[in-house]
């Protein structure tokens, strides 16, 4: 396969507000394949860039919902059919008491659904980005506003791509190696 | 609690906002005041290992447990340290969901709070059973002799409770401080520091499409959270309200604890964040709005378990039932009267003074009442527990509780585990979430 | 390639072998079987079958009278005693001193060597060293010789000293008993129906005192009940069961028994009390019957014996026995020939006279200007200390030797083990002494007893008794006393008696009888002055002030116990503390109150002197609040104000019912009949390897009986009325402490049995907080396991020892459940009603236990559970108690209102 010699170009910006502006145009543009980064949420920011829903509430809700299913049968299967004691002349089946720990448990694997899902589909743990190969990439995290316009994208050509960019009024345009 | 003064200092900008936070880790040196408390506490904590150690030794008879009195301290320092871990996941999480922005410059180390006090809690439960070595009986995994726990025990809720809440109360911290570990990755100097943050970080790079599907996840756990906090401490109050003894078994324990947690959690906040925010120059961050709402949380669930105080009274008369009112009798008479007396003290009077809007601008005062506050909540449990039990149905069987030194060291120590962790989280990590805080200052358009 | 050469011991006989070896290296591990031959009670042991128990009968004496009982033993080691159901005087029961004598059998404080000044040396030194001085003896017709005992009724004793008294007739036999009892006189109690006691506790001091609760408990069972007033210094399990009691100075008592002898002979006595017990006791001629403690003076003994003879008892209800000879000197001639110096050479069999002997004898100083002292006992005691030589004693489970019981009967005492410490018994020692004749203790009592044939022989052994031996009632002329001249005392006066626990200190190395709480009291491991709370608010004296007591210029300090029920100005103290050389055990515990007393006041006196000290001393009760405060788990009822039905309907229950096949065990306690003598506690220590946790832990509140007898006083707390109540594991149906345990290490069983799984328990010890009736017991420090190899011996091998940090409570003796079981299953049958007995109901003399199968409407049990006396504790907590109690019934005199 052939690879685009640079991963893409990425332009920073001052604040939120200018990212924001400068992805709604380069979606407008036509550019796909592309991400923008910041130091926090920017609202909007996503939608801008064509991303409209994530699936996480459903895994959540399978999650919790298996958890509290899950935790009901164990207790259920435990002390009525594995191993059935009289405990104090309570029913084997004592449902109400059983309702505690199938609680803790739905909201045990909902939480693990939530946070696993969530790095799953972020694809995280990532150690290596192109990105990082730009030094100046590091206050993304601090204070700057990044749009990254990938070479994978069909309509990025290094030449076009960086002048539309510099219509942006970016601080800087940077060239990402791989 | 919407309008008011300023949540944070009008002249924080985006960038010295982290600079501000960061550099209490990264770039400052190690204040003596740091060393200095991180030994008392690290020497607090030996205490503690040489009471556990002491312990599993000779068995839990160097403790002052007896007939009728079977728990004592430890149960009490469970239900005190867990109570105190509350606050974190309310500030975090029902905050979060109630969009109180003023939540975000005391979240981070409230949930660190809540993981420390969690984790002295934890070890109370497993520290007073005879025979400790066995405590993962208590839960279901597939044993070679095929008994599994008693799920109709509130002992066996307990263990689900505690670890769904410790765990999830990690989970949310972590994820809580993903984008912080990312900013430590790409603004530490040391090669070190930059590995370990990096790795921690798992290469967070602040992605507009991770934002939103981490914002999905933080609010969704941030709405688990909140039942789970009220549950936990409900869970707690069980182990008391379903039992059979007069003064624990009653319907009003669960609000009742719930309210009691919370206030006692905001009280500890209070505790931390007033020495924090001097000693690190955070009071641009951590302002008077922060204390005066806490101190107002602080009051209103003080009041709502001031009011259990009197239900509890209320009921016990009412009951008609002779134990009942003789353990409410005995509490307010009894040889742990003192107990009750200053527990009304402390959570009963002492907090009234937060009616007055000059007492909550007042630091040092406000300092003293959330110490007071925790001294209380101690106090509270120390006569639920014993109370009850020391005499209960039959006269004959009635005793006494007295705690010996190692009940103090196993108590002490856990203090010290906790400020222990609680040192080297301030010293290793972001106290106060940044990314939270640049939301607040960063100019909207 | 196996040839059969070669295989010469094949695989099956090689495992005989191997098993043959296991089972006797097991046995000469643990136990050493006697010589002689010995015959169990139930099967012969041609087979010693691993695992199942023989049991052997034979008496413990006591004070001279033997306690006829039954022993246990696992594998040749003696594990628990018990009453002989056969012997008249036992009837089954055993009080806690017999059922304690196997802990004293394996003591390893107990003296192991022969020792001659303190040092180590050999029983033929000793005999050697014998020789010459009998040479001597022979010479002067053993002028020089004094041979001092305790009480003695061994036929083959006697027979001994006798023979040894002809040989040297001019040698002397002195018995010295520190508790005096009247060994002549036997009470019917089963004939009376009018009881009164002169400041007695007749069920649990007085000789025979087994049988006398059996026969007296018989009686209390509505509708026909027999009556006892009981008038007393200070408050007694007798005077619990009374039904009308009344505090009284022990200095008063001969003023109130010339009261009632006057009332009888027909003057009217001023107090309403009085005259109505007289009119009651009027109107029972011939089927009354009057008690006196055998600590007041003697003249109150025969005013007792006065009364009943004015009231043509003798002969019905008391009758005399005539104990056949020799009779001894007393130790105070003694004391004078010791003085004198004209003892050269002492014997002490068994005594400890430096310790127990009145005060005003001196016997040390006396004892130091014997020439050659030689002292048998089981321990190396204050007496051996100063002693020449000391012989270690063999126990009377390691000894042959033969006892009478209170009525006379005889009863062969046969070993179940081999002297563990080479013990040697009195009848070797006279036997040594004389030189000739049989000298092994099974020769000396088989030649006294050789008109017994060998099948005779062999049935007295396997009965426990020999037929038909009771001494024959005599005749014995009453002397009346003189009348006092004063009426009464004032100031305050002094009570001396034997303890309930350690009794005159024999018992002070044994710790089950050390931590046994004391009837009412509840203190353990110490002795204290114990006085009314009107006395103690006059003298301004708090629980556990220490308090000199002086009397006659003779002074001791003990601490204090406020005793409701108490006489006003009179102070108890018990004897048997304070010992300085008991063993690990004793030594230290309590306050000596020998040094108090005189041989003219052996039972105290007035004239005593109180000063605080300012010193504290803790005491460690097991019950820290007598009062009933008005609730009502110990009930009473008078006997015309039954309830109409047993409660036995429970509340409503949202849980299922279980169903129990076969079985449902229960169980009912007679709180009529309880005297609170502890017989049952110490009987389930033995049964279920109960550890005692030392004085320290008991006042952390952490004793470990799994049966505990409550006291419950109601009432003014100068005269309270007292309901003893044994608690122990009632069973619960919907056991509370179940649902709390979060392992289900504690669970029900098929039969409805509350089982404790020590192997699961974790130790939460939630269980506990949530049993109303606060009778799980936990291990805080795992005593059990820390006990030396020696006695572990006396472990029940049927009961787990618990280790540290698990619970543990009562099992029904589940143990014996379970044997039953497999027998009857073996047979095809059902447990019968009455087959099976748990430990603390085949111990208990009055009958106060009753359990059985509750599917089987016709048992006792269940009979007792359909009685209008019948009641749950707690039962409004709906645990549904399999245990329930019966309600205290008494029968008042109606022309007396006090209660």
């Amino acid at each position: 396969m052939n690879f685009p010699p640079i991963y893409g170009l990425l332009a920073e910006f001052d604040t939120s507000a200018s990212l924001l502006k400068a992805a709604r145009q380069a979606r407008a543009e036509g550019y796909r394949t592309m991400d923008a980064f910041s130091p926090m949420p920017v609202e909007g920011l996503s939608e801008a860039l064509g991303f409209r829903h994530t699936r996480l509430p459903w895994i959540v809700l399978a999650g919790g919902l298996f958890g509290a299913a899950g935790g009901f049968f164990l207790q259920w299967y435990l002390s009525v059919i594995g191993y059935p004691l009289n405990v104090g002349g309570r029913p084997y089946n004592s449902w109400p008491a059983f309702i505690v720990v199938s609680f803790e448990l739905a909201i045990l694997a909902a939480a693990f659904a939530a946070v696993l899902s969530m790095l799953a589909c972020n694809g995280l743990p990532q150690p290596y980005h192109p990105l990082f190969n730009v030094p100046r990439f590091e206050s993304a995290s601090r204070d700057r506003f990044f749009l990254c316009i990938e070479a994978a994208d069909p309509s990025f050509d290094p030449d076009k791509t960086r002048r539309f960019l510099e219509s942006l009024k970016p601080h800087e345009i940077f060239e990402v190696p791989h | 609690m919407g309008s008011g003064p300023p949540v944070i200092e009008p002249s924080y900008t985006v960038a010295t906002v982290t600079d501000k936070i960061s550099s209490v880790v990264l770039t400052r040196r190690t204040p003596v005041g740091w060393i200095i408390g991180f030994s008392v506490a690290l020497l607090l904590t030996m205490t503690f290992l040489t009471a556990v150690l002491t312990l599993f030794a000779a068995g839990i008879g160097i403790w002052g447990v007896n007939v009728p009195v079977a728990w004592g301290f430890a149960i009490i320092n469970f239900v005190w340290w867990i109570g105190i871990g509350h606050a974190g996941t309310l500030i975090s999480a029902i905050l979060l969901l109630m969009q109180q922005k003023w939540r975000q410059s005391i979240n981070r180390f409230a949930e660190a709070m809540t993981l420390f006090a969690v984790l002295c809690a934890a070890v109370f439960p497993l520290l007073h059973l005879g025979r400790p070595k066995f405590f993962y009986w208590l839960f279901p995994y597939p044993s070679l002799h095929g008994v599994p726990p008693q799920f109709r025990s509130p002992l066996v809720w307990d263990v689900f409770a505690v670890a769904t809440y410790f765990t999830v109360s990690l989970l949310f911290w972590y994820v809580g401080l993903l984008p912080d570990l990312a900013t430590f990755r790409d603004c530490a100097k040391r090669k070190l520091a930059k590995i370990v943050y990096g790795v921690l970080a798992m290469g967070w790079r602040g992605s507009a499409i991770h934002w939103h599907r981490y914002d999905t996840a933080y609010l969704l756990l941030a709405g688990l959270a909140t039942p789970l906090v009220v549950s936990v401490h409900t869970v707690v109050s069980f182990d008391f309200a379903t039992s059979i003894l007069p003064g624990w078994h009653t319907t009003l324990f669960p609000p009742y604890f719930v309210a009691g947690a919370i206030y006692s959690g905001f009280a500890m906040v209070l505790v931390l964040a007033i020495p924090l925010r001097a000693a690190y120059g955070l009071e641009g961050l951590i302002t008077p709005r922060h204390l005066d709402n806490m101190a107002k949380i602080m009051l209103a669930t003080g009041l709502i378990v001031d009011y259990g105080y009197v239900m509890e009274a209320f009921f016990a008369w009412y009951s008609g039932n002779e134990a009942e009112r003789f353990m409410m009798i005995n509490r307010m008479i009894g040889p742990y009267a003192p107990a009750f007396w200053a527990t009304i003290a402390c959570n009963g009077l002492a907090i009234l003074a937060l009616w007055f809007p000059r007492v909550r601008r007042n630091v040092p005062a406000l300092f003293g009442i959330a110490l007071l506050v925790l001294v209380g909540m101690w106090l509270e449990r120390f006569f639920i527990v014993l109370t009850s039990l020391h005499r209960d149905f039959l006269p004959s069987s009635w005793g006494m509780y007295y705690p010996t030194i190692w009940d103090w060291a196993t108590f002490a120590g856990t203090i010290g585990l906790f400020f222990t962790l609680l040192f080297l989280f301030i010293r290793f990590l972001p106290l106060i979430s940044m990314f939270e805080v640049r939301a607040l200052v960063e100019p909207k358009t | 390639m196996n040839t059969p050469e070669q295989d010469s011991v094949d695989r099956r006989e090689f495992l005989q072998f191997m098993a043959a070896s296991i089972a006797t290296a097991g046995l000469a591990g643990c136990a050493r079987q006697p010589e002689e031959k010995i015959v169990p009670y139930v099967r012969p042991p041609e087979i010693l079958v691993p695992g199942k128990p023989l049991v052997f009968a034979t008496v413990i004496p006591f004070c001279g009278i033997a306690a006829p009982v039954l022993v246990e033993s696992h594998e040749g080691r003696p594990t628990k005693v018990e009453g002989n159901p056969q012997h008249p005087g036992s009837l089954g029961a055993a009080d806690a001193f017999a059922q304690a004598s196997v802990l004293s059998l394996y003591d390893p404080d107990r003296a192991q060597v022969v020792a001659s000044s303190g040092n180590i040396s050999t029983w033929s030194t000793f005999l050697a060293q014998l020789v010459p001085l009998m040479a001597q003896q022979r010479v002067t017709r053993g002028a020089g010789l004094r041979i001092l005992t305790e009480s003695v009724t061994s036929p083959t004793l006697l027979r001994q000293l006798d023979d040894l008294l002809r040989e040297f007739p001019d040698a002397r036999w002195h018995a010295h008993e520190p508790v005096r009892r009247p060994q002549d006189i036997l009470y019917r109690v089963d004939r009376a129906d009018v009881i009164l006691t002169i400041d007695s506790d007749l069920f649990s001091c007085d000789p025979g005192n087994a049988r006398t609760l059996a026969d007296f408990a018989a009686r209390r069972v509505p509708p026909r009940m027999n009556r006892l007033y009981a008038i007393e210094s200070t408050f007694s399990g007798t005077g619990a069961a009374a039904d009308h009691r009344r505090p009284g100075r022990a200095c008063d008592m001969e003023s109130f028994a010339w009261q009632v002898l006057d009332g009888i002979e027909g003057k009217p006595p001023d107090d309403p009390w009085i005259a109505a017990l007289v009119r009651d006791l009027l109107a029972h001629r011939g089927s009354s019957l009057v008690v006196t403690g055998h600590h007041l003076p003697p003249t109150v003994l025969q005013m007792g014996l006065a009364i009943n003879q004015a009231l043509d008892n003798v002969g019905r209800t008391v009758v005399f026995t005539d104990p056949p000879p020799p009779h001894p000197s007393d130790i105070e001639s003694l004391v004078q020939e010791m003085n004198a110096s004209r003892v050269h050479f002492l014997l002490i069999l068994g005594a400890n006279p430096v310790y127990t002997a009145p005060a005003d004898l001196h016997f040390t100083r006396a004892l130091d200007k014997v020439l050659f002292k030689a002292h048998l006992s089981l321990y190396e005691d204050e007496t051996s200390e100063r002693c020449d030589w000391h012989i270690p004693e063999a126990h009377p489970l390691e000894s042959w030797s033969d006892a009478r019981a209170c009525d006379g009967t005889v009863s062969i005492v046969q070993p179940l083990i081999a002297p563990l410490y080479g013990g040697r018994t009195a009848h070797e020692l006279i036997a040594a002494l004389v030189g000739k004749g049989p000298q092994r203790s099974y020769d000396l009592v088989r030649a006294t007893w050789r008109n017994l044939s060998d099948t005779e022989w062999e049935t007295a052994l396997h009965d426990g008794f020999i037929k038909g031996s009771a001494l024959p009632p005599a005749s014995k002329t009453i002397d009346r006393p003189p009348r006092p001249a004063t009426t009464s005392a004032d100031g305050m006066e002094i009570v001396i008696r034997p303890d309930p626990s350690v009794w005159d200190g024999r018992f002070a190395n044994n710790a089950w009888l050390q931590e046994l709480p004391k009837p009412l009291s509840h203190l353990t491991w110490d002795n204290a002055a114990l006085l009314s709370p009107r006395t103690a608010a006059r003298l301004d004296l708090k629980n556990e002030d220490v308090i000199e007591l002086r009397t006659r210029g003779r002074s001791v300090q003990a601490p204090v116990w406020i005793m409701p029920g108490n006489a006003d100005d009179s102070i108890t103290v018990h004897l048997g503390y304070g010992r300085t050389r008991a063993g690990r055990v004793g030594t230290g515990a309590g306050f000596n109150a020998y040094p108090l007393r005189t041989s003219d006041a052996l039972g105290g006196g007035t004239g005593l002197v109180i000063r605080k000290t300012g010193l504290r001393r803790r005491l460690a009760s097991t019950q820290s609040h007598h009062r009933l405060d008005g609730r009502d788990h110990a009930r009473r009822a008078t006997i015309d104000k039954l309830p109409p039905e047993s409660e036995l309907k429970s509340h409503p229950s949202l849980y299922p019912e279980f169903p129990y096949k076969d079985y449902a065990w229960g169980m009912t306690i007679d709180l009529s009949r309880c005297t609170g003598c502890n017989a049952c506690v110490v009987a389930c220590q033995a049964e279920n390897n109960v550890p005692v946790v030392g004085k320290d832990e008991v006042l952390r509140g952490r004793e470990m009986h799994w049966l505990r007898i409550d006291t419950c006083f109601s009432g003014p707390a100068e005269d309270p009325d007292a309901i003893l109540q044994p608690m122990l594991c009632v069973h619960c149906e919907k056991a509370p402490c179940e649902v709390v345990c979060p392992v289900n290490a504690t669970v029900h069983d098929g039969e409805g049995l509350n089982a404790m799984i020590y192997n699961r328990c974790v130790g939460t010890r939630y269980c506990s907080n949530n049993c109303p009736y606060k009778v799980r017991r936990f291990n805080f420090f795992g005593t059990a396991q820390q006990v030396s190899p020696v006695q572990q011996l006396q472990y029940n091998p049927d009961v787990t020892v618990r280790g540290r940090g698990v619970m543990e409570k009562c099992t029904y003796c589940v143990q014996r459940i379970s044997a039953s079981r497999i027998q009857t299953k073996k047979e095809d049958r059902l447990i019968r009603d009455g087959e099976l007995l748990t430990a603390c109901q085949q111990a208990c003399p009055a009958g106060a236990i009753v359990f059985g199968n509750l599917n089987d409407p016709t048992s006792r049990v269940s009979q007792l559970k359909r009685d209008p006396r019948n009641y749950a504790v707690l039962a409004d907590l709906n645990t549904r108690p399999r245990t329930t109690h019966l309600l205290k019934v008494r029968n008042p005199n109606p022309e007396i209102s006090d209660g």
